[in-house]
């Protein structure tokens, strides 16, 4: 067996990147950023809400936290739904204790099934970021403009009918995009997607949609579920985090850590006490300036 | 290597007791080499028949963001660090990576650093490859690397760890010093091939930060403290050898966020040893040619 002559070509060999989604910027030779009331290190929470269909899809791909046995799986529909009756009150009660405003990429449908919570989590002051229909709803290339187009007014709907307004933010499920999805947010009026995680801070896309990067390998989904560090270890890392990030701060201007959170992970009882104290810690630095993702785009794009 | 064989023959038996010692200079029992990746990924490559490039239909938005991040934030990060106490970089480099990202490399030579090939992308696999392709990319790496850093590369680490079976005697027959892709010993040693004088360099896979972050699921700060125990054991057992110690990186894992402050903790209990040779692969590998009869 051997390979195409054209294997050993390579048309996109060329200055920058192989596409013209973004351009290249060491993120270390830009302007210093300030943060508001002189605070260098912004923690942008930013809580996934899911809702997984019994019955689940394979196409493009399975979500990531999705259905594992065979129909119907109770365990993994039942578990996943804790995370919306029961882990995000126990987080929204934190964030009050803590005093700190957060983001929540909601699926369309947990604004469709329970539109009280959504309801609940805006009227406290936290943003909405839309998160896609369900966790059904993933994008990849293959789906087809339409269908893309349609999958991203379908959740911005549901989430407009029980906001009054439409999402500033878009989080794709797995953070999976098509090549057309920059384009397809821009063109349905979001201002920033999260979905590339190439960057710590935010930065914009040729088409003018800003990235605001949600660091996955920071997330609980990643560190306590994929690589089965306990609720100590992953605050351990974020305490290590932000006392890096305060540092580099102090030479390079502001910077960002993310904690990208979720309710069936980091909401039980178990691991609730170990987050609370993350936050109780880093609230009490004072170079911290926890903030909504939209704020922190606001304050970015004030400075450009 | 034998084609076709139960053992492919890439070196003789020689067990780690009965060697003859290594002495490294100025009385230092363990080489320690660091070796970061400096690496492009493609965003919409050719598929290989035998390997899929990413796992998701292209754009792999997250497979493809987490690479790129080496070359937006971490890369310098993971530099500094190595920097402040007093490592140099082996490289191991995608050579298009002169093409996409000449700051990048710019960085490392300004640094002191080593460059050999890692191959064009690492998105690029050589399973099948004809041998006029496995010469194409050979002869490719060595004009890009010497016109964008001035350097002959003296040594290799196959793109993605990808081979054929001639793809050693190709690197010994085209001059090469060093490969970095057999994990059979903590010394530097000979390896047959048709012609040549190629020996291979101890890289590692098991303290790679790839296999620690991604094959262990090691936090931060349980990688760390593997490094260290990694080297005193090495550093120990070296009075007797003279061991060498690699340490791989990827800036895209070792430079974030929560990993970084405790890996600069690692570098520096090592560096503040009195037996660590803080050394680049062709350092390692003249000094143990020097030492054969």
């Amino acid at each position: 067996m051997t390979l195409d002559k054209n294997y050993t070509e390579y048309p996109n060999r060329r200055e920058g990147y192989d596409h013209d989604i973004y351009r290249w910027s060491a993120m270390h030779e830009r302007a210093p950023l300030r943060w508001p009331n002189g605070k260098s290190v912004a923690v942008w929470i930013c809580v996934s809400l899911e809702w997984f269909p019994i019955i689940p899809s394979d196409d493009p791909f399975r979500a990531p936290g999705h259905m594992v046995t065979p129909y119907p799986d109770y365990r993994h529909y039942t578990a996943r739904e804790y995370g919306t009756r029961v882990g995000v009150y126990r987080l929204l009660e934190a964030f009050e204790k803590a005093g700190v405003k957060a983001s929540f990429a909601t699926n369309g449908a947990v604004a469709d099934r329970y539109p009280e919570l959504v309801k609940e989590i805006a009227d406290a002051g936290h943003e909405i970021i839309a998160h896609s229909t369900d966790m059904n709803g993933a994008i990849a290339s293959g789906m087809g403009a339409q269908a893309e187009r349609a999958l991203i007014s379908q959740s911005l709907a549901s989430l407009e009918k029980v906001l009054g307004e439409k999402p500033k933010g878009w989080l794709s499920v797995a953070r999976s995009q098509s090549f057309e999805t920059a384009d397809l947010l821009k063109e349905a009026g979001l201002l920033y997607c999260c979905d590339w995680v190439n960057d710590e801070l935010p930065y914009r896309f040729n088409n003018g949609l800003i990235n605001l990067p949600l660091n996955h390998e920071l997330s609980d989904r990643q560190i306590v579920t994929v690589q089965q560090q306990s609720v100590d270890s992953y605050a351990d890392g974020m305490r290590d985090a932000f006392d890096w990030l305060s540092r580099e701060a102090a030479q390079y201007g502001g910077r960002m850590l993310p904690l990208h959170i979720t309710p069936y992970i980091m909401g039980l009882p178990y691991r609730i006490g170990g987050f609370e104290k993350l936050l109780t810690d880093l609230t009490a630095r004072q170079e911290a300036w926890f903030a909504p993702g939209i704020d922190i785009i606001e304050s970015w794009k004030a400075q450009q | 290597m034998q084609e076709g064989a139960g053992d492919p023959g890439l070196y003789d038996f020689a067990p780690y007791n009965a060697r003859p010692k290594i002495n490294w200079p100025e009385g230092k029992t363990c080489a320690v080499w660091v070796a970061p990746n400096l690496e492009y990924y493609e965003i919409d490559p050719p598929v290989h028949p035998k390997r899929k490039p990413w796992p998701k239909p292209h754009p792999d938005v997250q497979g493809y963001g987490h690479r790129d991040h080496s070359n937006r934030v971490s890369h310098w990060r993971m530099a500094e660090v190595m920097s402040r106490h007093g490592f140099p970089g082996s490289v191991s480099l995608s050579v298009a990576l002169c093409q996409h990202h000449p700051e990048v490399v710019a960085d490392g030579v300004a640094r002191g650093w080593e460059f050999f090939s890692h191959g064009i992308y690492n998105t690029r696999y050589s399973y099948d490859m004809s041998e006029a392709q496995e010469r194409n990319i050979i002869e490719d790496s060595i004009k890009t690397v010497q016109d964008a850093t001035g350097q002959r590369i003296r040594g290799w680490l196959a793109p993605a760890l990808t081979h054929t079976p001639r793809t050693l005697d190709l690197l010994a027959e085209y001059g090469m010093d060093y490969t970095c892709d057999l994990y059979h010993d903590d010394q530097v040693q000979p390896v047959n091939t048709a012609s040549g004088d190629l020996v291979s360099i101890p890289y590692s896979l098991e303290v790679n930060d790839h296999y620690g972050f991604f094959v262990y699921n090691m936090s931060g700060r349980e990688y760390a403290d593997t490094l260290i125990r990694q080297f005193e054991r090495l550093a120990a057992e070296g009075a007797r050898s003279g061991t060498v110690m690699c340490i791989p990186l990827h800036a895209y894992l070792i430079g974030q966020p929560h990993r970084i402050g405790p890996f600069e903790e690692a570098l520096r209990h090592i560096a503040g040893d009195s037996r660590a040779w803080l050394a680049t692969a062709g350092d390692i590998v003249d000094c143990w040619k020097g030492q054969q009869a």
